[in-house]
């Protein structure tokens, strides 16, 4: 009962700041197409030897903007050499081989993941699943993947970003108005106070990870194998935990400034942990304690390599615990402002 | 037993915060439909004893009963009325959406407050801005609106914390008529100010001064004790550094 006039409370109070709904729901957009935008413009028109393949193999390879090439092995590497193609392919008793030029990462990755969706698309009979595409970089290596899984990773920050800074900022609001305190002078529990905003802003970021999800997959027409709805998990994930994470610190917070502190300190490290470097095991094993590590790692194996809910079963786990441990966090945090 | 004549009973109530004690042995009982002053000036305590009476702080020693049982408790937060001096209220939304709000965290029924809103917001001569949202009240505005949401609930004690500041003289004057009317109907009120001739309106007055309360009585009490000509000259004499404790 409290809880759902707490719900309603901030679904109300956001209805009434169009412009924090706007930034909610908006600005991941505008930066995903931006980056989309600058990150793409490299990888169109590109073409790969076809050296041996069935037809169907072929026709996806077509259809994920490839431009086909029927070769033999020997003009399969001239062409390589001088950079007409960046790929070629062959399948022998159900493996595929796959010489690559790894120069630009951005485009042979593109090549790449263009090949994994044709070969999902094939059936039982072509290729054998348990047969892993042998890779091997002629020019360049794998090592040079920057951009690797640069969207997925980016879905996950965006929310995680977004919703960390407006939730942080409207529950530090609760304080430095007074509200806090008058609430706390009535019968309401704390843990109440705290379900009620995650379940308030969570009925925001279940509309704001749809909205993104969406828009990445099917206007940006980002690499994505796996399922949606497992994206969408993911992301809602993501958006929960930063949720609670900001509620959480904004109670070491004073002001709206030191909210906006807490960027450089707490979400941007934790880009460089999510694989968009590539880490010494040392500082890898930093990255571990972060959430956005999770996210990214779990986006990653869903929207790149098509893995199903087992495969992301960890990171689920891991970030449904970080969130309950914020929120018990939080929960006795406030212990500071009404002891019972 | 004290506690169970007096609505609100302080027994020998310290708190710290860190190392500065800011209340020294409080000693402090508001009987039933009494209108209680806590005068003194800014920083002397008033705030953090009141919090304490709402539930909201607690003492580091000491006992706190308000109707008869120990604070803070989370049963009793239903009886308190709890004004703050700061105006907590929701500025994005409307003045109905801030009192529905603190109605149903109060657990009044949907037909109870929608009867409820128009009589609070009528005694504090806000109910044609009833729709507006609040960031487009003035600062007295916003001080009624907070009145009202504190007496919402039907409390059997209001504790008001400030709660006249930046209000006109004759709004004033009809809130304490207010105050009258529900300490008659058996409403125990506790009202912090700084103003004297506030004080002067309250049935029983303590005054505070660096954490301790230094007198208790009625008014005329207060200043017949040291033959003052106005509760002003009490305040200043029992204030006073001179005065021993």
């Amino acid at each position: 009962m409290r809880i759902k006039a707490m719900v309603l409370r901030i679904l109300n109070q956001l209805r009434n700041d169009k412009r924090t709904l706007a930034l909610i729901l908006c600005a991941p957009l505008l930066l995903l197409t931006l980056i989309y935008f600058i990150l793409d413009s490299s990888t169109t028109d590109l073409s790969v030897g076809i050296i041996n393949a069935p037809q169907q193999y072929v026709e996806r390879l077509y259809e994920n903007n490839i431009v086909p090439i029927r070769c033999s092995e020997s003009e399969a590497a001239q062409m390589l050499k001088e950079e007409t193609i960046i790929a070629s392919v062959k399948m022998i008793s159900g493996k595929i081989y796959i010489d690559i030029d790894g120069g630009n990462s951005t485009k042979s990755n593109a090549a790449l993941s263009a090949m994994e969706a044709a070969k999902k698309g094939m059936g039982p009979a072509m290729e054998r699943k348990d047969l892993k595409t042998e890779v091997n970089y002629v020019y360049g290596s794998d090592d040079l993947a920057l951009f690797d899984n640069f969207g997925s990773l980016l879905i996950g920050f965006l929310v995680f970003f977004f919703t960390f800074l407006i939730s942080g900022i409207s529950f530090l609001q609760e304080r430095t108005t007074g509200t806090l305190e008058k609430l706390l002078s009535t019968p309401i529990k704390r843990w109440e106070i705290v379900t009620g905003y995650v379940l308030g802003f969570g009925a925001v970021t279940v509309i704001q990870s749809l909205i993104i999800t969406i828009f990445v997959v099917y206007v940006l027409d980002i690499m994505m194998i796996g399922s949606l709805w497992l994206v969408l998990l993911i992301t809602l994930l993501s958006a929960m935990t930063a949720l609670t994470l900001g509620i959480l610190l904004s109670t070491l917070a004073s002001s709206e400034f030191q909210m906006i502190q807490f960027i450089p300190i707490v979400v941007v490290p934790q880009v460089f942990f999510t694989g968009l470097f590539d880490l010494s095991p040392g500082w890898s094993i930093v990255g571990r304690f972060m959430p956005l590590y999770y996210v990214a790692d779990a986006l990653e194996k869903i929207m790149i390599r098509g893995g199903g809910f087992r495969d992301i079963a960890f990171d689920v786990i891991v970030l449904l615990g970080l969130t309950a441990f914020f929120m018990i966090a939080n929960t006795l945090l406030l212990r500071r402002y009404r002891r019972i | 037993m004290k506690n169970e004549t007096d609505c609100i009973v302080m027994n020998q109530v310290n708190k710290f915060y860190g190392e500065k004690q800011v209340l020294i042995n409080v000693d402090l009982s508001v009987p039933y439909g009494a209108i209680y002053g806590l005068l003194g000036p800014s920083g002397c305590g008033k705030t953090t004893t009141v919090k304490i009476m709402a539930g909201i702080s607690e003492a580091t020693s000491g006992e706190t009963y308000v109707l008869g049982k120990p604070m803070p408790q989370l049963s009793l937060m239903n009886e308190i009325g709890y004004m703050a001096q700061s105006d907590a209220l929701y500025m994005m939304l409307p003045a109905a959406d801030n009192l529905e709000f603190f109605a149903s965290i109060y657990g009044m029924k949907k037909e109870q407050y929608r009867k409820r809103i128009p009589e609070v917001m009528e005694l504090v001569n806000l109910s044609d801005d009833l729709y507006k949202p609040v960031s487009a009240y003035s600062g007295g505005m916003k001080r009624r609106l907070s009145l009202a949401m504190s007496i919402l609930h039907h409390p059997k004690v209001l504790i008001l914390d400030e709660p006249t500041v930046g209000i006109d003289p004759l709004l004033r004057k009809e809130i304490w008529n207010e105050l009258y009317k529900m300490s008659d109907s058996g409403v125990t009120i506790l009202v912090t100010t700084h103003v004297m001739d506030e004080a002067e309106k309250c049935h029983q007055l303590a005054m505070m001064r660096q954490g301790r309360l230094i007198a208790q009585g009625t008014p005329h009490e207060l200043q017949r004790r040291i033959g003052a000509a106005s509760i002003e000259e009490a305040f200043i004499y029992y204030g006073g550094d001179g005065h021993a404790d």
